[in-house]
């Protein structure tokens, strides 16, 4: 894969979760989290990656940082596997590699100042002294549109789109080339959702960064990505443009997951064709055989119960994973 | 409905005519009888809105019993029946498990049958869908719509997602900071919305139809805090339309169309 411009490649990842049972915890099943998925990033482009609770998006984020040891599979940092990398060599790569986390509230120590929760992964890394941070954590500080002279206060001090800002100045902090966004703004009010997501697009130029944004909701993820990878159950559905995605979905489950998003528009939105899926999103512990959508699909076939379909490209980049297309 | 309990809320004024009747002028006693027989609430969490140690036919039985005067058995019966309403699957064993076998949307659907079980003139749905994945809160919002639609069910729908109220409400009333900015159907409030605020909340939620290159304008600032509220109008501090008149003297609704009403001096310099 050398030579192209892919930041990212995952290459058959594979993330299954032991369940254990009885006083021996000896090991009954699996929770087929990730399941044999294959995708790229490019450099500079924002991937979206969108799914239903439970089908995989934030387990293949937390793979690609090496949060998770995947079970099998590749994830290639401009070329460099990171699965088969530990200890120290680890640490430097991941400086490269940010997360922004969903919720706010959770992921700051409430016991340390803005200042050293941004200042301290750059003291991590070796990049400033202890202490010695104040100028670049308040440079930080103004590039999230927040004021310097915060730096001193404690999180509860600041509302969630604040901290949301602070959690942005932290992955920044050590200069990385690509950030997972893991739901950014679903904690958020919608006021405050677009002041986030502005942000984030405009760092975004400013600094070559490449995103991952993982989310769940549609619309946003349409506003902020170049290329969409929607997923269900462990698997890849379809991949594409983003504009291409919307405009024309081929995946029964991609148009169903598409009309089932309200636009805030009567006019436009009582006009549109509507797709009720039935039931639930199965357990990933025991996946339907065949595609795993197949009991929710409303052109199920014979073939889709018995066997899984591969990725197949139906367009200019656009992959879709369905026997009926 | 009467559940904000008290102390610390205090209703200081006002009036909720339900049918011709003060409820805040009745007895807790009366209020009780209302509350499940004519107006009836779905909470935002299903999970934490289920007792989790009992099953839901003891759970769904018991205001049949209560408000019907139901026995056990004709309850038991009724409260198959209910889940079948919702559609949930194999209803009549489903019925004998506990709340944490069911999924959230699943949980969703037998507060919804629970909300329904004495056939309330009023349900209020008290952001229904937010704790669920978009294909299910399509499902809900469905059923909600056709229940409706079947028994004649006036709803309320008390939601910040602006797509869902497009979709399947008939009025809206815009609220900010307490008080309401304005009201109208549907159809003016989204096509020739005259509150900037209104216009804010619109035009700041990227759109599925739309392109990823729409800018989205931003409301600047922070919702404000409702115990020390700016002067005049709460909203004027965010405002892009603010003139002095808004910090000192508070706008009231002015009707600004056929039953739309707008809280803002510059109702007429509010364009889409």
């Amino acid at each position: 894969m050398a030579g192209n411009n892919h930041l990212i490649d995952v290459e058959n990842l594979v993330m299954y979760f032991p369940v254990t049972a009885g006083v021996l915890r000896r090991k009954v099943a699996d929770v087929k989290a990730v399941d044999d998925v294959s995708f790229f990033i490019k450099k500079g482009e924002t991937l979206g990656l969108v799914g239903e609770s439970g089908c995989g998006k934030t387990t293949t984020g937390r793979c690609i940082l090496q949060l998770y040891k995947a079970t099998a599979g590749k994830v290639l940092f401009e070329g460099k596997d990171l699965c088969t990398l530990h200890g120290e060599n680890l640490r430097r790569a991941r400086r490269n590699m940010q997360l922004i986390f969903q919720d706010p509230y959770a992921s700051l120590n409430p016991r340390m100042t803005a200042g050293d929760i941004v200042g301290e992964p750059m003291v991590v890394h070796g990049l400033v002294k202890s202490g010695e941070y104040k100028e670049q954590v308040a440079q930080l500080l103004r590039m999230v549109e927040l004021e310097p002279r915060m730096a001193v206060r404690y999180p509860h001090e600041f509302s969630g789109g604040q901290r949301q800002r602070l959690g942005i100045a932290r992955a920044l902090s050590v200069r990385p080339s690509f950030i997972v966004c893991d739901e950014p703004v679903s904690a958020l009010d919608v006021s405050i959702q677009a002041q986030v997501i502005s942000l984030l697009m405009r760092l975004r130029e400013e600094l070559h960064l490449t995103y991952l944004f993982i989310a769940h909701d549609l619309s946003v993820v349409r506003h902020i990505s170049d290329r969409v990878v929607v997923m269900y159950l462990g698997k890849l559905m379809e991949i594409a443009d983003s504009d291409e995605l919307y405009a024309n979905p081929v995946h029964p489950y991609t148009q169903a997951l598409l009309s089932a998003v309200p636009i805030p528009d009567p006019e436009v939105d009582r006009q549109r064709k509507r797709i009720l899926l039935t039931g639930d999103v199965p357990s990933p512990v025991n996946p339907p055989s065949g595609c795993h959508f197949h009991p929710r699909c409303q052109r199920t076939g014979d073939e889709c119960r018995e066997q899984e379909p591969e990725l197949k490209l139906v367009g200019n980049e656009h992959w879709v994973a369905c026997h009926r297309v | 409905m009467r559940l904000i309990p008290y102390p610390p809320g205090v209703i200081v004024g006002g009036e909720v005519i339900f049918k011709g009747q003060d409820l805040l002028q009745i007895s807790e006693e009366e209020m009780r009888h209302i509350r499940g027989n004519n107006i009836a609430m779905i909470f935002q969490e299903p999970t934490t809105s289920l007792n989790p140690v009992i099953t839901v036919k003891v759970q769904l039985s018991e205001s049949l019993a209560l408000h019907r005067g139901l026995d056990k058995e004709t309850a038991g019966q009724e409260a198959v029946k209910l889940l079948k309403l919702v559609g949930i699957p194999d209803a009549e064993r489903r019925v004998e498990d506990y709340p944490y076998q069911f999924s959230g949307g699943m949980q969703q659907r037998i507060m919804i049958a629970m909300a329904l079980s004495c056939n309330p003139e009023l349900l209020i749905a008290d952001e229904p869908t937010t704790s669920v994945d978009v294909t299910v809160q399509a499902q809900l919002l469905e059923l909600i719509n056709n229940l409706r639609t079947q028994f004649g069910t006036a709803v309320i729908i008390i939601t910040h997602n602006l797509g869902l109220v497009a979709r399947y409400v008939d009025r809206v009333n815009v609220m900010y900071a307490g008080r309401m900015v304005e009201t109208g159907s549907t159809e003016v409030i989204y096509g020739q919305p005259k509150h900037p605020y209104t216009l804010g909340l619109m035009t700041s939620v990227p759109r599925l139809d739309l392109g990823r290159k729409r800018k989205l304008s931003v409301i600047e600032g922070l919702p404000p805090n409702l115990a020390r509220l700016p002067t005049g109008c709460a909203f004027h501090p965010r405002c892009y339309l603010a003139i002095d008149r808004c910090s000192k003297e508070r706008p009231e609704l002015e009707e600004v169309g056929e039953n739309h009403y707008s809280a803002c001096f510059r109702s007429q310099d509010v364009k889409k």
